[in-house]
């Protein structure tokens, strides 16, 4: 059994924990034990990617060090903490003269030594989307879902190094293996607004609107996605246009790892599955090509 | 006892803003056996020449040390100082206190210091040297040019033209090169085959001109004036004194493959013609999309031919190797476009209205695929909405290639300018980060391409391309207006970067030439020695030493020639003695010599037991002495007693 140090962080217990308990029902159906680590703490957000990023990178280099008192290999769901931890490792590696700065701040020293990955990362290069694959009990077969890799998975390309820049793939391939029709869209790199929502609402629902709207015309009736905020903002947009929009139904958001649960055969109520998108799952399976340009 | 003459310069400030020179010659003029030490702001001009030679004169020297530059870029200037003033060439010598001392350094008190010490160890050196006289070695009056693009066609036209015999190995079934493909010319619009044509015609008609195609040089030995190639020519089905171009061969093949000369825009079959205007004008008959030769598995070309009683071509045939031997080598393989598929955000290779510059080229060519109408590949519809992205793939250090191909804002603003002659209520819309129109004429041909063709210049870059409706949808920026831009257009087309053609690495290491860190030809000298590669007698022209346009590439070519005929308009050629040394009564004859050396100048003499030095083919590199277990080979005027007395003199 593969064992690894999990990192869930602060939305993961509590605006998502649909996304904590669903990749924890997953990794238990591919035999993958995530084990929490020991005194974790806030990531520090994207803040921590800010230029002048000493004093926040404290953070970061605390979870990291303590991380590295247990294992090798660290964990992460969210795109966002999963941007700033990947990126404080590597500059732990890269930039000695900061590190020792960190170091001498903190009262935990961080010296380099662990690999930080994402979920998909594990599923792709430790598990294998054929074991995957072999392992699926109730394929979500002809499920067609556009999947949103947003900017903090793929963004800064040559430090996250999780695919490539422009024409990524990893998301995809997972949801073929569950049985899935994964929908090309343009925006599904594109940012959802990010924090955005807070000061200037109506920037980030033009920008979510516009990956909604790209991945719908393209034939998606559902999006999978990584991060929390994203699926926010996704649904956020969406809930500010019923009524005004012309969009009948609003296209829902689930985690990748609520999808893969299902096609893994956990039940939907341990995915924190709402019947609503349950029913939208079910009755988007078994779609067609043809059927699509229809509607 | 020797008298030596010390000279130090100034250079400027380039020596003597970090090293006090007055002391420097101060100390040397207390080293034994210095009779004179002087200083001079600039040694290696008239005045600084000339104190040297009246110094040797007037204080009748026997040898001379000038400290100054690196000798590999003066040496030969004070030696021949040296001469005219009665001394032999090699009782000079240069102690190098600019680039191994001043330049390096920034502390006067130790570079000073260090000064002392490089200039001690020389006087050390050239106390020791003995005369020397070059060595005079024979040349083979002939050159070999390899690549049949417009350059190889310029250096072979020019040196024939001076009545020596040329080489012309051209590794596809036609000379001609890049240039053929393309359809029109910037700044003046001519049609590119039609100048390049004859040109190639002429070079195939010149009976001083032999060019072999569908060949490969796979070896080279030799030195300067006397080189010696290995080329291997693949099998040549078909007789070039006998096809008459009727194309039955053609009609009757059924195999067919992507052609290469219409970008693979269109289809060949594997007997077929390189293009309309293909030299040597013959069929050509490619092994690799044949339906099978070994054992012959189809022959219906062969069996038309015999018909006719023509029976050109033998299926027969083996690939042949010529040992050709030349004076001057001049290398011309062109360039390639870099592989749009890695630059992942224009979706070339996903969208099949997404092209390179080169498809475009062709597809605006008369003899092109559409015979000059533009039409989009997907569809075969004329495209209203036509987007240029210039810079693809160039000016990115950290993604693709870090530099400017040089050429792609005029051939931009030509394919945007002939679209719109062609489609003239399209629209074509160029994104661009600057416009590089340096050259006669290329401003104004810019100038009158935006004019003339009502082209919208988007300055900024493109983020993505996407597919949507049917159109290709173009995401960028216009840095000038501050505002994303989406383009929905029919076609796109992709200004790739140049790079050096595939296999031009593995060539420079059989030439014992070098490359630069992007794979082109490096040459001698950035500025001064442009034309040469590092090694003796061999030079560089076209886009393979650098991006380059017709003109530059044309005059490189013509002056690469001048060049190697300069090597080849004397009969004798002069070699540097100082090679290697054999003591006959030290050598054993063991021969461990004889495979160090990378030049195969060592022999054994089976009937004396001793090992022999060819000077003539010695490059004087030391790997044999090195190797020498009895201490038999020795350098001249670098040897041991001279090694030991430098570092003894450096030491102190």
């Amino acid at each position: 059994m593969q064992s690894y140090l999990y990192f869930p962080g602060c939305s993961l217990r509590t605006v998502a924990r649909d996304f904590d308990d669903s990749a924890q029902a997953c990794a238990r159906a591919l035999g993958v034990e995530l084990k929490e680590m020991q005194g974790w703490l806030c990531c520090g957000a994207v803040f921590s990617n800010v230029a002048d990023n000493i004093m926040t990178n404290a953070g970061p280099n605390r979870i990291l060090a303590r991380a590295r008192s247990e294992g090798d290999t660290l964990v992460t769901l969210c795109a966002g903490c999963h941007n700033v931890l990947k990126r404080a490792n590597l500059q732990a590696g890269r930039n000695a003269i900061k590190q020792e700065q960190i170091n001498e701040f903190n009262e935990e020293k961080y010296e380099g030594g662990l690999s930080v990955l994402h979920f998909l990362e594990i599923l792709r290069d430790r598990v294998g989307f054929g074991t995957v694959r072999d392992t699926v009990k109730a394929p979500l077969q002809g499920l067609p879902v556009g999947a949103y890799y947003g900017c903090l998975l793929l963004r800064p390309f040559d430090e996250m190094k999780l695919d490539d820049p422009h024409r990524p793939s990893i998301f995809e391939d997972l949801l073929v293996s569950i049985g899935c029709t994964p929908v090309d869209y343009p925006s599904r790199t594109e940012c959802c607004g990010s924090y955005l929502g807070v000061g200037s609402p109506d920037a980030m629902a033009l920008l979510s609107r516009n990956v909604v709207q790209s991945a719908r015309s393209n034939g998606a009736r559902m999006l999978a996605v990584s991060c929390p905020l994203c699926k926010y903002n996704l649904e956020t947009s969406q809930k500010q246009d019923l009524g005004v929009s012309s969009d009948s139904q609003p296209l829902p958001v689930v985690y990748f790892t609520q999808l893969l649960g299902l096609a893994l055969g956990a039940e939907p109520e341990s995915l924190r599955l709402d019947p609503l998108q349950v029913q939208a799952i079910h009755g988007g399976m078994h779609t067609t090509l043809e059927n699509v340009s229809q509607t | 006892m020797k008298r030596v003459g010390v000279f130090v310069c100034h250079c400027g400030l380039n020596i003597a803003g970090t090293v006090r020179v007055s002391e420097v010659v101060d100390q040397a003029s207390k080293t034994p056996d210095v009779v004179i030490a002087a200083d001079h702001r600039y040694l290696c001009s008239e005045p600084g020449q000339t104190l040297i030679k009246d110094s040797i004169k007037q204080h009748r020297l026997d040898a001379i040390v000038v400290a100054a530059c690196s000798p590999a870029m003066h040496e030969v200037t004070f030696r021949n100082t040296a001469r005219a003033a009665g001394l032999n060439r090699h009782q000079c010598e240069m102690a190098n206190i600019r680039e191994q001392c001043s330049w390096v350094h920034d502390d006067i008190e130790k570079a000073t210091e260090k000064a002392h010490v490089i200039l001690r160890q020389i006087i050390e050196k050239v106390k020791l040297n003995e005369p020397l006289d070059p060595i005079i070695v024979p040349v083979t009056r002939r050159a070999l040019v390899i690549g049949g693009g417009v350059a190889g066609i310029r250096s072979a036209l020019d040196i024939a033209g001076s009545g020596y015999q040329v080489y012309l190995v051209e590794k596809t079934g036609s000379i001609g090169g890049r240039m053929a493909q393309l359809s029109e010319t910037f700044p003046t619009l001519d049609c590119s085959i039609c100048i390049l044509g004859p040109l190639m015609v002429e070079a195939f008609r010149n009976p001083n001109i032999k060019i072999p195609r569908l060949s490969e040089v796979e070896d080279v030995k030799g030195y300067v004036g006397n080189f010696k190639v290995r080329v291997r020519q693949e099998p040549v089905y078909v007789d070039e004194t006998k096809c008459n171009m009727c194309a039955e061969c053609a009609k009757v093949c059924p195999a067919e493959v992507p052609n290469e000369f219409d970008s693979e825009l269109t289809w060949r079959k594997a007997v077929y013609i390189p293009f309309a205007q293909a030299v040597p004008p013959v069929y050509v008959l490619d092994a690799k999309s044949c339906l099978g030769l070994l054992p012959q598995a189809c022959g219906e070309c062969k069996k038309a031919c015999d018909e006719l009683g023509m029976s050109c071509i033998n299926l027969d045939a083996h690939p042949e190797i010529h040992e050709l031997e030349v004076g001057a080598i001049i290398s011309a393989t062109g360039y390639e476009l870099f592989d749009a598929t890695r630059l992942t955000e224009y979706g070339y290779g996903i969208f099949p209205d997404v092209m390179t510059s080169l498809e475009f080229e062709r597809m605006l060519s008369a003899s092109g695929p559409t015979s000059g109408t533009i039409r989009r590949p997907s569809d075969g519809r004329i495209p209203k909405e036509v987007v240029f992205i210039q810079c693809a793939g160039q000016r990115e250090p950290e993604t693709a290639l870090a530099y400017c191909s040089k050429i792609c804002c005029m051939y931009t603003a030509r394919h945007a300018m002939l679209f719109h002659h062609k489609v003239p209520d399209g629209q074509a819309y160029i994104f661009y980060m600057d416009i590089r129109a340096g050259g006669k004429g290329y401003e104004e041909f810019v100038k009158r391409c935006q004019e003339e063709g009502g082209l919208l210049y988007l300055r900024g870059r493109v983020a993505k391309v996407y597919e949507e409706k049917g159109k290709l949808v173009v995401k960028g920026i216009d840095t000038l207006s501050g505002k994303i831009v989406e383009i929905h257009a029919d076609l796109v087309v992709l200004a790739l970067g140049m790079i050096p053609s595939r296999g031009s690495r593995e060539l420079a290491n059989i030439l014992k030439a070098s490359v630069d860190e992007n794979g082109f030809f490096a040459e001698a000298h950035p500025k001064l020695r442009p034309l040469e590669s590092a090694t003796a007698g061999i030079f560089v022209a076209g886009a393979g030493q650098a991006p380059k346009d017709i003109p530059e590439t044309v005059a490189q070519a013509s002056g690469a020639a001048s060049k190697a005929l300069n090597l080849l308009s004397s009969p004798t050629l002069e070699r540097e003695p100082t090679v290697a040394r054999i003591v006959n009564e030290l050598c054993s004859g063991c021969g461990i010599c004889i495979p160090a050396c990378p030049f195969e100048a060592l022999s054994l003499n089976r009937e004396r037991r001793v090992a022999e030095v060819a000077e003539a083919v010695c490059e004087g590199c030391g790997t044999c002495i090195a190797s020498c277990p009895s201490g038999a080979l020795s350098l001249r005027n670098l040897t041991d007693t001279q090694i030991i007395a430098m570092i003894t003199a450096g030491r102190h």
